[in-house]
This record gives structure tokens, sequence and C-alpha cells, in this order.
């Protein structure tokens, strides 16, 4: 592994299969300190972590309440009252957005930490198991990862419907994949490290290895690696709901907000009510690549290379 | 070379294979069963079992899998359970926006994005390089929707041009008023993939500028612009095409935001459909197809990368 060819991370496909340029550095465990970009990054986060939580409690309207009855019309503009207009049924879109952070942000989550234990428990399984082992699961692997991820979504979707534990449990899945490359490299780098050698010949089990070894510096660039992912789990699960395949109506979600108010812009209304949900699927995505960016650049990255 | 070559094709077949497999019985994960879509909920189940009988579905998972493969080679698709037309159909109408679209995006972005990538690795560190880095970095973490949604603010709704759905066919056009045609989609898949590949190639130049042999050139104090185009180029070719291959197969997914997004009928429409009436058939064949040519595409990124250097032909 650490004399691979500096080219080869071209071999690996495109976006969320693991590049060996891509694989995040180890970023220094004390003293990080983020540069204005990282900043940036983490109020954007924060701010919509927070929306995540509290949005529902605070937000002015219902999730499906039409405020103005006696107004009714799609598409209202903003005004006193409701900040961001009204959608396609006249709901307030400041209040979907709330309920919707939640949902995009908590399913999002739930999927990256499925895929996370599922990928390293078994890619860091297959670094440590023999190579009879490890062959067998990396070849299973990569028929998953040589599938484009959507293709993929929209087969699971066809065949057991879509509903949320549905989603995470796809997503999760078919990020695990792209975990398990991720872990079971790392893994083998470290495997064939001196020190590893001295435990083995230490007499020490399989497990201490695992767990005294290995994990303590396959650890940060997972972490790192982990904000990556959670911004293709949100893409992946935002596409889906646009397609009209993720969440499923009357609830809200920011993907399924831009499908379901996309005639604003086709026949006329508040486009506000599509770039408001667009703009913060985008606003999180993008404020968590600058924070792993930044993470990344700390510890001198191969990442901020790159950039 | 040739048997490093054939050795790739096998691999890449035995992938495909491995994805069909993947389609079909992930399809197949429920009992649910084509019979019953097809006939509805009333029918009886006399008249079910002569459904299945018919459509097969009384053998084994295998057998089953056998035909559909073998069907599926002969291009035979079967037929759409929604709406009882043979899928071959349903795509002959349809193909040729998904084509065009995804060919005419490739015939722009991918020179342009080039050029800009190489500019940029020639001043690094410049105002040029940082902002083109920052746009870059900004919308490859975007959704495609939200990529489209600008696009759509600028140029519909700012400088009033055109429209935010695509409508009527090209067919019979030339080359300039297609790209008229379909002039939002192609910018939005143009920036999509300009993002990652101005980005990739950039890191292309910049890595084989860091060799020894480049920095011999430097010391011998041959000109930066001479260095770039005549000497790291050259090395640089390999992976430039290998991520172009890469960012043609990412195609395959990003036309299918693009497509609902525009609302023009295409394949990945199609797809879409397929998957909310739980059209089995149109998902297997459609999703086979998509597959197969993001399959083929990643084969041919393997192949360029190894075949422009030598060192992954005789690994260590």
């Amino acid at each position: 592994m650490s004399n691979s060819d500096p080219l080869e991370h071209f071999v690996a496909p495109y976006d969320d299969s693991v590049s060996f340029d891509e694989l995040p550095d180890a970023p220094p465990t004390t003293g990080y300190r983020p540069s204005i970009m990282g900043w940036i990054g983490i109020t954007v986060a924060v701010f919509w972590l927070a929306v995540a939580l509290i949005g529902p409690f605070i937000a002015p309207y219902g999730e499906n309440a039409l405020p103005f009855p006696d107004a009714y019309s799609e598409f209202q503009s903003p005004r006193s009252g409701a900040w961001l207009g009204t959608d396609v049924e006249d709901r307030d879109v400041l209040s979907r957005i709330m309920f919707g952070a939640g949902r995009t942000i908590g399913i999002s989550l739930s999927a990256t930490l499925l895929a996370y234990l599922t990928g390293v428990v078994l890619g860091i399984g297959a670094a440590v198991s023999g190579p009879r082992v490890d062959m067998a699961m990396s070849r299973i692997n990569d028929a998953f990862l040589s599938l484009p991820t959507i293709m993929l979504g929209l087969v699971v979707v066809a065949a057991v419907g879509s509903s949320i534990p549905v989603l995470i449990v796809t997503a999760g899945l078919i990020y695990a994949s792209v975990v398990f490359r991720l872990s079971r490299a790392i893994g083998m780098e470290i495997m064939v490290m001196d020190f590893v050698e001295a435990a083995k010949v230490r007499g020490e089990g399989r497990w201490w290895i695992i767990t005294r070894e290995i994990w303590p510096n396959a650890r940060m660039p997972l972490i790192t690696d982990f904000g990556l992912r959670l911004i293709y789990v949100i893409l992946f699960i935002s596409s889906l709901s646009f397609l009209g395949l993720g969440v499923q109506p009357p609830k809200a979600d920011w993907g399924s907000m831009v499908r379901d108010n996309l005639g604003a812009l086709q026949y006329g209304g508040s486009i506000i009510s599509v770039v408001a949900p667009a703009l913060a699927i985008a606003s999180l995505t993008v404020g968590i690549n600058l924070i792993v960016d930044d993470v990344s650049a700390h510890g001198g990255g191969k990442l901020s290379k790159r950039m | 070379m040739t048997s490093l070559i054939l050795k790739r094709i096998g691999i890449g077949m035995i992938t495909a294979l491995a994805v069909s497999i993947i389609i079909f019985f992930g399809t197949k994960i429920l009992p649910g069963d084509a019979a019953q879509i097809r006939l509805g909920q009333e029918a009886t189940e006399a008249n079910m079992a002569a459904m299945r009988e018919r459509m097969g579905l009384d053998k084994s998972y295998v057998m089953q899998y056998v035909t559909w493969l073998g069907n599926f080679l002969s291009g035979n698709l079967g037929i759409s359970l929604a709406s009882d037309v043979p899928i071959t159909d349903l795509i002959a109408d349809r193909y040729q926006n998904t084509v065009y679209v995804s060919v005419l995006t490739s015939i722009v972005a991918v020179p342009v994005s080039l050029a800009l990538g190489i500019l940029a690795a020639m001043f690094p560190g410049s105002y040029y390089d940082r902002i083109l880095t920052l746009v870059s970095v900004t919308l490859v973490a975007a959704p495609e929707f939200f990529t489209a949604t600008l696009l759509v603010l600028l140029f519909v709704f700012a400088l009033d041009l055109g429209n935010a759905v695509v409508v009527g066919s090209p067919d019979g056009k030339g080359l300039f008023s297609m790209y008229a045609h379909f002039a939002l989609p192609i910018a939005t898949l143009s920036f999509v993939i300009a993002s990652q590949l101005i980005r990739m190639s950039r890191a292309a130049v910049l890595n084989v500028m860091s060799s020894p042999y480049i920095e011999m050139a430097i010391l011998k104090g041959v000109p930066r612009r001479r260095i770039i185009l005549r000497h790291a180029l050259l090395n640089a070719i390999g992976p430039i095409v290998n991520v172009v291959a890469l960012n043609l197969a990412y195609l395959v997914t990003g036309v299918v935001v693009v497509e609902v997004y525009f609302g023009y009928p295409g394949l990945a429409t199609l797809i879409v459909q397929g998957v909310q009436t739980r059209d089995f058939v149109l998902v297997q064949g459609l999703g086979m197809i998509f597959c197969l040519t993001y399959v083929i595409l990643m084969l041919a990124a393997d192949v360029a990368s190894f075949a422009s250097n030598p060192r992954l032909r005789h690994p260590k």
C-alpha cells in the first residue's frame, strides 16, 4: 500500500468511492484551530443542526398547516407572517424547511453512522483476516461499488417501496461499501507497520492488535472521511427525494420540497419555494465540505493540495 | 499489454455479470409478484396461476434469471408491467434525448474544463487558480438541482431567456439549435462535471510537476510554459483520460436528476416512472442499460490509465 503508484488513485471510480488521493490524512489529534473558511463551515453546520433539533418546536406553523385559508392561493410571495412565502399547496415554506431539516439531517446522519458501523467493522476485519477472507469480501464489495449509487437506490425502492427506515438502511449499506474499502486500505497500511509486527511477535492476540494498534491510528482519517461521506449521503437522500422516491408526502424534506414546488419555476409563482430548500441543502453540504477541507488542510493533508 | 487488456475486459465482464445478479435479485427481495402487478388486486387465483406460467414466474429463481439474462443479451427486454408495451418500444421513443444531452454535454464540458484545469495548474496560487478552486469546491458539494436552480434564476428570471422546462422534440434540428433546445440541462450537467474535471485535471498536472524530472527541467532553466506543455502534460495524459472517462460515467447518474428537473422525457425519467409504478421488468432492463454503460466507461478509464503508465503495467 505504502509504495503504491502515485497515479493509482485515478483508477478509483468517480465520486463516492475512495481514491487514494482522497484518503484524508490524519489531522493532529490536538490543537486544531479552524481557519476563517473552517469557521464559516462550522457556523453553517451548527446552525442547521440547531434548526434540525428545535425547528419543529419553534416553527411558526404546522408542517401541513394552511396558515392563510382565507387567501388560499399556491405560491404566495413572502409577506409578514410567511417570511419565505407559501408552497404549491399554500403551506408555509419556512415552517416546512424547519420540519424538513430534522428529517433530511436525521436520515443522512443515521445512514452515515450505519455505513460506518458496518463498513469499519467489516473493513478492519478484512484487513486483519487472512488473504482469502479479504479477497472474497473485497470482490463482493467491488461488485457493489461498480454500480452507480442512484441506480442501486432505484432498484431497492422499486422492490420494497420507500419509507424512512428503508432509506436509512439502503443509503447506509450502499455507502458501507465505500467505507469498507477505505477502512480496509487504512487497516492494511497499518498492518504492515513495524509496531504491529512487534505486537504480533510479542504474542498479542487479534483483538489487542485491532483495539490497541490499528484503531488509534485509523481513527482520525476515518473521522475526517465521515464528513465527506455525510455529504454524499445527504446528496443521495435528497436526490432520491427529489425524484419522488425518498421521503413521501405529506412529510417535508428538503429534496422533495424542491420537487413539489418546481411548478413555480415553470408556470410562475414565488420561486423562493424552490430556491430556499435547494439553498438549504447546498449550504449544508458546502459547509461540511469546508470543515472537512479545513481539518484535513490543518494536518497538511492531501485534500488541501488537491483543491 | 494485449493480455493485460484482455484480462481487464474479463474482469469487466465478471463485474457486469455480478451487476446483473444484483439488479435481478435486488428487485426480487420481496415476494411481491409481477403477475399480480400485471393483473391487479382483483385477479382470481386461476388467472394468476395462468399468468405466472405465461411469464415464466412458476420456474425457480435461477431459471428465471438465466432466461432473463439470455433475453437481455439478445435484445429482448420483456414487456412492461405497467403499460403492456415491449420495453424496447418504450426506449426507442425516448433514448434520443438522453443520448443527445450526454453527448452534447461532453463535447462542451470536457475540453473547456481540461483547459481551465491545466491553466490553473500552470499558475498555482494565483487569483485565477484560487477563484476557480473556490467555485469548483462549492459546486462539487452542491446537489445538481441547486446548480440547475441557479441557472434557471440567472437565465430564465434575470435575463429572461428561454423557459424552465424543455418542451418539444429536438428531431431534425441542427447541432446549434440542439444546443439551444437543451441549453439549461446541458449547462447544468456541464457545471457539475466541470467542477470535478477541473480539480482532477489540475491535480493530475500538479502531481506530475512534483516529480524529479520536472525539477531537473526547472534547474536547467527550461521556461515554465514549456515545462508544462512539453514535459508535464505528456505524462499527465493518462490520468487525464482516466478522469474524463470517470466523469462521463458520472453523467449516467447526473442525467437522472436533470431530466426530472427540466421535465423532458428520456431514459432516466422512464426508469423513475418504472420505480414509481413498481414495473420490475422496466427497472431491470433499464437498470442494466445504465449500469452497463457505467461499467464500460469505468473499464475504459481503467484501461486508459495503465495503457499510458508503464509502471502500472509492471507492478513491483
